[in-house]
């Protein structure tokens, strides 16, 4: 199908996008990579009255360093942040996640403040971001705020930013040593939608996890911090036994919701598989480090 | 400031041409509409087959998941533009060669797609070209062929350069 009529306006600096977000709030969409708004609208899901297009905002872009943290600028395409030196050594779970990110036309296109703001149970990001104890920053103007990425999403496609805020940036701290990353995700093909998947960022001291932060997508109708599957690996070396008690204690952290990929058990046991391959996967790393 | 239509300026396959658009009208759309170049297809429209791809400024993208009126400005390559450049001359005969189309929807979109992956010269394997290509879809060959034909463009292009 087609779009509706539409009204769009390029802007041309971020002072003016916040005006026309104050002025139209929930009646306009931003137009960042349009990925995921150009279905909708070509299906006539959404109809906003404008479209305030932000790809000319050239200071949303970019990835740097900045002390600890990796700044990574909204507007950053997923193809300029897998093919990021700085992303690579720096934030290797986003690294992992970022092949699976959709298909290399898609990921040409879509950007890393889309990802984040459309909050896509299915989507990679969120999850890594929560993982990754992240901030997010929206600004509106009323001003900035600065996000916890655990705060930031609220259920369904929704999230912590208001009509009138444009989210900008993230900041994401860098890979510390003794920390591990690893990432999984099972879909039909590479690049389609997740089926299952798990963000993993461990502390291991020898063979001691002494943390560990799983964190699951394509499941609820947000990423799911999973504390108690957590809870039964820490402080304990890793051994077949907490493999088997983390996959156990999954069902109490997590409880997937049926969809067109799969029903609630069936996403439930893929998660449970994950949570032991990914386990092993960081462990393998700690011992290579 | 807003509009529902405006006037564009792009370069398309080495043309700049000048028209008026309405806001809702996408690129593949306006491509095939108003300029005539049919060789991008329309398939889902929502982003999944991958028919509809073009490059914008240098790289692939969907068609159908831009409007017309945001590549004012820009740069836009179609099938016809390669294929005039002769830049995939090679991979469109090992597609003939290896019957690696059967009703040719999908093509324009694979040879675009496989052009970026045979930008960089260089090896890989056949799970790699899959995946590279795993945003198109084709009903009727199977992919194999598809492969074969991406496979045999690289192992030739690197028998050539080195």
């Amino acid at each position: 199908m087609k779009s509706p009529k539409l009204t769009y306006v390029r802007t041309r600096s971020v002072a003016q996008t916040l005006e026309l977000l104050s002025k139209h709030g929930d009646g306009a969409n931003i137009l960042a990579g349009g990925q995921s708004l150009m279905p909708t609208l070509n299906m006539r899901l959404s109809k906003p009255d404008l479209l305030i297009d932000i790809n000319q905002l050239d200071e949303l872009s970019g990835i740097t360093v900045e002390g600890d943290m990796v700044r990574i600028g909204a507007l950053s395409r997923h193809a300029a942040v897998l093919g990021s030196q700085i992303v690579a050594e720096r934030l290797p779970m986003i690294a992992e996640a970022m092949p699976h990110v959709a298909h290399v036309a898609v990921r040409n296109r879509g950007t890393i403040g889309g990802s984040i703001a459309l909050a896509d149970p299915a989507a990679e990001l969120p999850a890594c971001v929560v993982a990754l104890d992240a901030t997010i920053t929206v600004e509106s103007v009323r001003g900035q705020r600065n996000i916890a990425a655990a705060d930031f999403f609220k259920g369904l496609f929704e999230t912590e930013r208001q009509p009138d805020e444009l989210l900008t940036e993230i900041r994401i701290p860098c890979q510390k040593p003794g920390t591990v990353h690893a990432f999984m995700e099972l879909s039909r093909r590479q690049g389609d939608f997740a089926i299952a998947g798990v963000a993993c960022a461990a502390d291991i001291d020898g063979e001691i996890v002494t943390d560990a932060k799983l964190v699951y997508f394509a499941s609820e109708d947000r990423p799911t911090l999973a504390l108690n599957a957590a809870a039964a690996i820490v402080g304990r070396p890793w051994s077949e036994q907490s493999r088997s008690s983390a996959m156990a204690a999954l069902s109490d952290d997590l409880d997937p919701m049926d969809n067109l990929q799969g029903s609630s058990a069936f996403k439930l046991h893929l998660q449970r598989v994950l949570s032991g391959r990914v386990l092993d996967q960081a462990i393998d790393r700690a011992r290579a480090q | 400031m807003s509009d529902e239509t405006k006037t564009i300026t792009l370069v398309v396959n080495g043309e700049t041409v000048t028209r008026l658009v309405d806001a809702r009208q996408h690129l593949v759309d306006f491509l095939r509409g108003e300029l005539g170049l049919t060789g991008s297809h329309l398939g889902c429209e929502h982003g999944i087959c991958g028919a509809c791809s073009v490059r914008l400024d240098g790289d692939v993208i969907r068609g159908c998941l831009m409007l017309a009126i945001q590549a004012d400005g820009s740069t836009i390559e179609t099938v016809e533009g390669l294929t005039a450049s002769g830049e995939v001359a090679d991979l469109q005969e090992n597609f003939v060669e290896r019957d690696a189309l059967q009703c040719g929807f999908c093509t324009p979109g694979m040879l675009i797609t496989a052009a970026e992956l045979l930008r960089e010269i260089t090896p890989r394997t056949r799970t790699e070209i899959r995946e590279f290509l795993s945003g198109n879809y084709c009903r009727c060959t199977g992919y194999h062929a598809i492969v074969d034909a991406v496979e045999t463009t690289l192992n030739q292009r690197l028998e050539t350069t080195s």
